[in-house]
């Protein structure tokens, strides 16, 4: 199918561009504020499935080549040695840990092992969601 | 703490992820999964022990402690459960490598297997309410793909009623949650049971468990198990073996674990209805394993049958009846895995389904059809094989507490289940034979290897009753003893 509407993509390119950010955002919020990897992986998803149906899917595929199954994959494989990381370090399953450090730019800034965790869980849910969509659309 | 306790849940997703990258890769993705379930089985093992020195283990996800975080908790019982399902899993896992299509092999069949495997370890070990909804439904999905891979038009129609009522008794699961949590203001087990014993089993907390006991009667096939037989007997033979050895004992657990832990407090009520509903599952899974041609509904009603069977246990609640259960519940794992894959190897020796398509199949599989024999008595529970023991002290439990009904019920239904199985052995394999010795398909080699495993372990298990005495007794008296569990997971020392 070849759309050629130039409304739509000049705005969805924008657009695009400022879901990702806020997703990104939404993401790196997680741990003390409302967010977090599922929220920010759905937002995230949603600018890919904005981009799959602004473009045909071919022009998207190109220019991201992803497998979004084995990205999903990876996703949980993520997350899950996250968890298993502190079992080598003497702590329980999912434990967690933090601090803070000085970083030459943010400056004194938490980083967490929770983030990794976290990124697992939203690679997981943008893997799925456009799997989903991308199975619905190729269907004939 | 105990990190190990995890690893039956977290060593088939792991396992199952990675095999995700290596979807084109059939046979060797069987070797990695089964090695993984070999793994699991050795884990459970090693565990079985440590709780027996150590009494009942637990793992605080995250270093959060009960009752505020989710926790994994190991007894004997569990641990056994995990032990067997592990087993079962890996047997099943390696007759689909002998002989299931490559075609389903590249469908990431393996991996949902292994999703299937980790959801039911994780609800045998988990011991927050709502971490058994998550485990029952990372096994439900699993299932769901299970059931629809092979996209034949059957399935897809036993996939629609299956997705719906499962998606449905999902929701009540939810609902019995969300109210016991309201009137508890806790999910975790050993905490709810603690609060209920505080406060008295209310009418209300007897109304919210009955609504946990429809939601567990659903999954376990507990007289609600209309969805059973035509779900268990569509998917390819892998799928209907790991469904019948698994998914139904999983309910089953589940309806153990709450009235013996939680709700055990007005047995006149739960138990009874218990005990209705296991004396009307008994009466219709019989008459249904008697009133088809089809060998896999029989099959399926066979399953319906022995879930009856348990819970006529657990209506009787002494420990002679729980220890009958338990030994009840491995064997019927081991017995009707057996089952399904021998009644699969003879559908695709003979290219049909129906009784009437199959004759005489003695005389070109003898070893087929001595297997069959063996698992047809271990079923009826003839001594000595592995469903003797669980018949006998359930039965003789059942004496002792008067409970007569359900004793006549309990071993009317045994000879049900060998009159169906005897009708298939007489039909399928005795007569006529139909195929002459030069066109009758040869069987693959190995595809019996599987099956006899699962023959050497259910006259295994009825020779060491033994061996596994001193497991089960502990498991039974954990579970009656519901103060154990709770100073183990909330820590109070007596």
């Amino acid at each position: 199918m070849n759309i050629n509407d130039v409304i739509l993509k000049t705005v969805s390119k924008g657009a695009v561009l400022i879901i990702l950010t806020f997703g990104i955002y939404l993401f790196l919020s997680g741990h003390n504020q409302p967010g977090g990897g599922f929220i920010g992986g759905l937002v995230i998803a949603s600018a890919f499935v904005l981009m799959f149906l602004s473009y045909d899917s071919e022009t998207v595929s190109d220019a991201l080549p992803i497998d979004f199954k084995k990205l999903s994959a990876f996703g949980v494989l993520l997350a899950m040695l996250s968890g298993i990381a502190p079992m080598f370090f003497g702590g329980a399953f999912l434990a967690q840990s933090f601090g803070y450090f000085n970083l030459p730019i943010f400056g004194k800034t938490e980083l967490a092992t929770v983030t990794v965790f976290e990124a697992g869980i939203a690679l997981t849910v943008v893997g799925v969601v456009v799997n989903i969509i991308l199975s619905i659309s190729e269907d004939e | 703490m105990n990190n190990i306790l995890v690893l039956p849940m977290l060593l088939p997703i792991i396992v199952g992820v990675l095999l995700i990258f290596l979807r084109t890769y059939g046979r060797i993705q069987a070797w990695i999964s089964i090695a993984a379930m070999v793994v699991t089985a050795g884990i459970s093992i090693y565990l079985l022990h440590t709780v027996q020195a150590d009494g009942i283990l637990r793992l605080d996800f995250g270093g959060w402690e009960p009752p505020f975080g989710i926790l994994f908790v190991a007894d004997s019982f569990s641990v056994l459960l995990v032990l067997t399902s592990s087993i079962v899993t890996a047997v099943c896992l390696s007759y689909a490598l002998i002989s299931t299509s490559k075609e389903l092999q590249t469908m990431y069949f393996y991996p949902t297997v292994l999703f299937l495997a980790a959801g039911v370890n994780g609800s045998f070990l988990t011991g927050d309410l709502f971490n058994l909804f998550v485990c029952f439904e990372v096994m439900l999905l699993s299932s769901y793909v299970l059931l629809t891979l092979g996209n034949s038009k059957r399935q897809l129609r036993e996939a629609i009623k299956y997705v719906s009522i499962n998606i449905v008794s999902s929701w009540f699961f939810l609902v019995a949650l969300a109210f016991l949590y309201g009137t508890l203001g806790t999910l975790n087990m050993a905490h709810a049971a603690e609060r209920v014993a505080e406060v008295g089993q209310t009418p209300l907390l007897t109304t919210i468990s009955l609504v946990f006991l429809v939601v567990f009667s659903l999954k376990a096939g507990l007289l609600l198990y209309f969805w059973l037989p035509g779900s268990y007997s569509s998917p390819p033979i892998v799928t209907s073996a790991l469904f019948g050895a698994l998914l139904t004992k999983v309910g089953v657990y589940a309806l153990f674990r709450i009235f013996s832990l939680i709700f055990y407090h007005q047995p006149e009520i739960t138990h009874t209805i218990i005990g209705i509903m296991a004396g009307l599952t008994l009466i219709g899974g019989s008459l249904g394993a008697i009133a088809f041609n089809d060998i896999r509904s029989i099959a399926a009603y066979n399953v319906v049958i022995a879930v009856g069977f348990m819970l006529v246990g657990l209506a009787i609640a002494t420990p002679e009846a729980i220890e009958g259960s338990i030994y009840y519940l491995i064997h019927d794992m081991v017995a009707k895995a057996l089952l399904f894959l021998l009644v699969g190897t003879m559908i695709t020796l003979s290219g049909s389904s129906k009784m009437a398509g199959m004759s005489g199949l003695m005389k070109n599989y003898p070893l087929l059809g001595w297997s069959f024999f063996i698992a047809m008595l271990s079923l009826a529970g003839i001594p000595p094989l592995s469903g003797f023991i669980g018949k006998v002290l359930i039965s003789s439990a059942a004496i002792d507490s008067g409970s007569y009904v359900l004793l006549a019920l309990a071993l009317l239904s045994s000879i049900f289940v060998l009159y169906s199985l005897l009708r298939v052995f007489k039909n399928c394999f005795w007569g006529e034979t139909i195929v002459s010795k030069e066109e009758q398909l040869p069987l693959r080699r190995g595809v019996l290897l599987p099956c006899l495993v699962l023959v050497f372990l259910t006259i295994g298990i009825g020779l060491g009753v033994e061996g596994l005495s001193l497991y089960v007794t502990d498991a039974a008296k954990t579970l009656l003893n519901p103060g154990t569990y709770i100073n183990a997971v909330l820590g109070i020392i007596q």
